[in-house]
């Protein structure tokens, strides 16, 4: 077969898989090789679990075989897994040294779900240290590259995920969004990136950053791929008292439901959606090609039926300070369980307590440690009304805000980071401007709505440039239907790096 | 100066579900099960796992709260309090701050003084920590971690200052136990530690009335009291220890002390430069906690009847002293007992069979170390056994006897009665007979009665009982006695 296996979307692999085109197995082994092949200029994973997914690939063919598997959607598909979800039997670090060696003895539900539709856990990918940074650059086990430039950052700090996929690596792989952690790399990457509403998709087993922010998503080539895992992954889960009792949508593995042309005679696929166009988004500092490239997809929308609205979201400029009040409180409290006694790494001393301030003074990064602080202080008696209690009050305003724009539009287009991915080292001594990195897509965070990123062309140094698209809680169909008919109609998300 | 002591106490009860509050673990007795049997990835807080209200926990709760009284809030919230110890897996604990569980409540204590009303500040969930022991010293010492009792449902109640003595601080937690019991969500037993009660003492000086009460003075924490008797000492010796210091003119120390059992005395454990900073906020992986009405009017409905309304109905409805009705109702299944017997024998005089259980009863459960789970003998056939006393078919001391057979073999009084030929003879004849024979035995003790020297008769009146085995009616006997001795001086 001349076909590149690893140049397949989730979709084409899957009907190669069902036809009996290809086998999982030899999926599983060009995903590897590929992997292996990469790997040394891209580190993108943490973890490989080779033999597992072959012999996983081989259980996946004779389902295939035996028809055992039908009802599997994702029966043989090797996904990458972002190390911050715990797959059991496979480390999970988090990027973190104090977490090195920790097996969990559980899946996160998440991940449980897609294997369940038969997708095989290939490795656990890089990530800034507990999803801390927007570069994966805070990775304790060193930075990933750009597959794009590898002179350049692929984004965090999903940037594993979103690079593996970027590199044909693996079709799909999951990634976690606190403050933009999927859609930032999706779009320094060129990939499509989802992050669900909070509380669609179950946050157990996925290692707690920001627990009120936290969501975990998916990234592939295309938005009907990202759909698929989505609407597996997605739904109510007894074991996160925070997820939601409401129904998600099918995803038809042929496409019916998302290829919005069908059965709509000659009405163009998106007549009637009306986006809205958050002034906001679109000042000082943003990269001219970004800007421009998100206004030029906004107006290919809009020749596919679509209604723009200019609309205003107007705290947003708060998004920011707000963002990294709140994230680090909860970080204070989510990292305190890490002692050195029951998991990861520890070091030794002769006294109880040494042994916790060694192992959390020196196995904490830089980031995480800063975090702590911060968070620490907003908690802090004297102090918890002007930090913390005031960023919960401004969290409702820029709640408020999207609630209503939602009654005017549908979906909220805006970029997602202010500039394509930027060189490696650019932010190395300054947090606050790897901070403001985030500042377009910390809202949604903080509003709990879903965020698609997908890319919509390149700037002068062939980079790729993203666009987010923001909607109402729950609406994550919405979103998905519009990027997919904007994929129908361009091809930016099917270029490939050259590696 | 006079001094009076001004009184908290902070209760914090482990309620008995099946499972732990936030994850699937059974709750099991921490003295009796192997360390870290009942733990999962949830309680022994691994990365990436959440906690799930356990519903049975909330509704124990909302018992205790009704039971006490509160008013039940709607929505109540979990928050996370953050302190780094290494019996907390997660580095903060799941409790509720802001918005308790319930508050504003309130409980009739009895004590010698008479009655009084403790009013009760608030009622909130949280989860217990793991057990830590420290092992050997110098140099080789170590620490052991148990996460058996972490994630155990907790019932913090706050009560208002309102004790002013170390009497009824006993008696408040006494009576906060007996409740606790009587609605099945507590063992009790502060030895194993599930229920711990923790005062916080300060003296103010007492001023004279229509004034404007004094401040509070220093107030200091009492910790591991693991008795109704420690507690009560310990109090007593702080007022007594505070009284001195602030008579002698010197000031008390904020701290938390622990109570030492063998010398009787407090210890201090920790000195409090300030106030901890817990850092209380909203705990994000769980949903406010929302109590409908209809729910509670449910528990409401369903809770039974209180140890302090049945002392007063006992007391009434039976015409049972203070101090026995007290003894029955300290147990629900003791009083739930006595009720039963009193319905199987409604013939039996009810302060009878009260007697008989508060009495005899308890001597062999004492001695035996026999709860009423495991007590042998039914309501009923300990009803019958009163009865067979009070028809005279028995007398006093046979029935003890039958008592203790009963107890250790669980059959009926009637049966053992017959089984064992113990019948009481109330035949007059019979007796009259017996009478008759012994006089003939003991020509000169008659003379000697008859001369005068009345102590003789007990004398005879233990021989025909005597030859009766102990089966004879003794009124009976003693009136044939008298009759046939009269009989004799007549001739």
């Amino acid at each position: 077969m001349n076909l590149e296996l690893t140049d397949l979307t989730l979709m084409q692999a899957i009907e190669a898989l069902r036809s009996g085109e290809i086998s999982s197995r030899e999926l599983t082994r060009a995903c590897l090789e590929r992997i292996e092949k990469l790997e040394p200029s891209l580190h993108a994973f943490l973890h490989l679990a080779a033999e597992s997914a072959l012999a996983q690939a081989d259980e996946a063919d004779r389902q295939q075989v035996t028809g055992d598997g039908q009802h599997k959607p994702l029966l043989g598909i090797p996904i990458a897994v972002k190390d911050v979800l715990a797959v059991e039997g496979l480390p999970c670090t988090a990027g973190s040294k104090i977490l090195e060696g920790f097996v969990p003895p559980f899946t996160a539900t998440a991940v449980k779900r897609l294997q369940e539709a038969g997708a095989i856990a290939i490795g656990k990918t890089n990530t800034d240290e507990f999803a801390m940074g927007s570069s994966t650059e805070n990775s304790a086990y060193g930075m990933t590259h750009n597959p794009w430039d590898l002179t350049r950052v692929p984004g965090g700090s999903s940037g594993g995920s979103a690079a593996a996929v970027a590199a044909r690596m693996v079709p799909a792989a999951l990634g976690t969004d606190t403050g933009g952690s999927v859609r930032q790399p999706a779009a320094f990457c060129g990939v499509t990136g989802l992050k669900p509403t909070y509380g669609r998709v179950s946050r157990y087993g996925l290692v707690a950053y920001g627990s009120s922010l936290d969501v975990a998503g998916a990234l592939g080539h295309t938005a009907e791929d990202v759909a698929l895992l989505f609407s597996i992954m997605a739904g109510r889960d007894a074991l996160d008292a925070t997820t939601q009792d409401v129904a998600v949508p099918t995803i038809d593995l042929v496409g019916a439901t998302l290829a919005v042309a069908s059965g709509r005679g000659l009405a163009p696929p998106l007549h009637g959606l009306r986006i809205g166009v958050p002034r906001e988004y679109f000042v000082r500092g943003i990269q001219v090609e970004v800007e421009a490239g998100v206004r030029q997809a906004v107006s290919v929308l809009e020749g596919l039926g679509a209604e723009v609205h200019e609309i205003s979201l107007p705290h947003s400029e708060y998004a920011l300070p707000v963002y990294y009040i709140i994230s680090p409180a909860e970080a204070s409290a989510n990292l305190a369980r890490y002692d050195g006694i029951r998991y990861g790494s520890r070091i030794q001393a002769e006294a109880m307590w040494d042994i916790f301030y060694r192992t959390r003074g020196r196995k904490f990064g830089a980031e995480v440690e800063r975090r702590i602080m911060l968070g620490t202080y907003a908690l802090s008696a004297g102090y918890y009304d002007a930090y913390y209690g005031q960023a919960q009050k401004v969290r409702t305003l820029i709640k408020r805000d999207f609630e209503q724009a939602f009654e005017r539009v549908d979906v909220i287009a805006a970029p997602v980071a202010p500039t394509t991915a930027f060189p490696i080292g650019a932010h190395r001594d300054d947090p606050l401007a790897m901070y403001l990195e985030d500042v377009f897509t910390l809202p949604a965070n903080l509003a709990g709505v879903p965020g698609l990123a997908f890319p919509v062309g390149f700037d002068g140094a062939g980079l790729p440039v993203g666009m987010q698209l923001m909607g109402q809680h729950f609406h994550e169909d919405v979103l998905l239907r519009a990027a997919h008919a904007y994929q129908q109609v361009t091809d930016w998300h099917m270029r490939a790096p050259s590696l | 100066m006079d001094f009076e002591a001004v009184i908290g106490l902070e209760v914090h009860a482990e309620l008995a579900t099946q499972s732990k509050m936030f994850c699937a673990c059974p709750v099991v007795d921490t003295t009796q099960t192997a360390p870290n049997s009942a733990v999962c990835q949830v309680c022994s807080g691994m990365p990436g796992t959440l906690p799930v209200l356990n519903q049975k926990a909330v509704e124990y709760g909302l018992r205790v709260a009704l039971a006490l009284d509160c008013q039940i809030a709607p929505f109540s919230i979990f928050a996370r309090k953050n302190y780094f110890y290494p019996d907390l897996p997660k580095g903060y604990q799941i409790s509720q701050y802001e918005q308790p569980l319930a508050r504003i409540g309130r409980m009739t204590i009895v004590t010698s003084q008479g009655e009084k009303v403790i009013r009760i500040r608030r009622v909130h969930l949280e989860e217990d920590t793991g057990k830590l022991t420290h092992v050997g010293r110098n140099g080789q010492a170590y620490t052991l971690v148990d996460l058996n009792r972490a994630g155990v449902p907790l019932l913090e109640i706050v009560t208002e200052p309102d004790f002013r003595s170390a009497e009824e601080v006993r008696a408040y937690a006494e009576a906060l136990r007996a409740i606790l019991r009587y609605l099945g969500v507590n063992s009790g037993d502060m030895q194993k530690g599930v229920l711990r009660i923790e005062p916080n003492i300060s003296l103010r000086p007492v001023v004279a009335a229509g004034f404007k009460p004094a401040l509070l003075g220093t107030r200091v924490e009492v910790k591991n009291l693991n008795s109704f008797r420690a507690l009560e000492r310990a109090v007593a010796y702080q007022i007594q220890r505070q009284a001195e210091l602030l008579e002698a003119g010197k000031v008390v120390q904020q701290v938390t002390l622990g109570w030492d059992e063998a010398k009787e005395v407090t210890v201090v454990q920790r000195v409090k430069e300030s106030e901890d900073d817990y850092r209380y906020f909203p705990e994000p992986d769980l949903p406010p906690l929302a109590v409908e009405a209809g729910w509670v009017a449910q528990i409401r409905t369903s809770l039974p009847e209180l140890p302090y309304a049945r002392l007063q109905r006992l007391r009434e409805q039976y015409d049972l002293s203070d101090y026995t009705a007290k003894l029955l109702v300290a147990e629900k299944s003791i009083a739930d007992y006595f009720e039963q017997a009193v319905t199987a024998e409604p013939s039996v005089p009810a302060k009878s069979i009260a007697n008989w259980i508060s009495g005899e009863l308890f001597g062999l459960m004492n001695q035996a170390g026999v709860d009423a789970a495991g007590l042998r003998v039914r309501p009923a056939a300990l009803a019958g056994l009163v009865k067979l006393v009070s028809q005279g078919q028995i007398n006093q001391d046979t029935a003890r006897k039958v008592l203790a057979e009963m107890f250790a073999s669980g059959e009926g009084a009637e049966e053992i009665v017959k089984k064992r030929g113990l019948g009481q003879v109330s035949d007059a004849g019979a007796i009259a007979q017996l009478v008759k024979d012994v006089l003939a035995e003991y020509p000169n003790e008659a003379a000697a009665y008859l001369s005068g020297k009345a102590g003789v008769a007990n004398f005879l009146f233990g021989q025909v009982m005597k030859k009766a085995q102990g089966k004879a009616n003794p009124q009976i006997v003693r009136r044939e006695l008298e009759l046939q001795l009269a009989e004799i001086k007549a001739d």
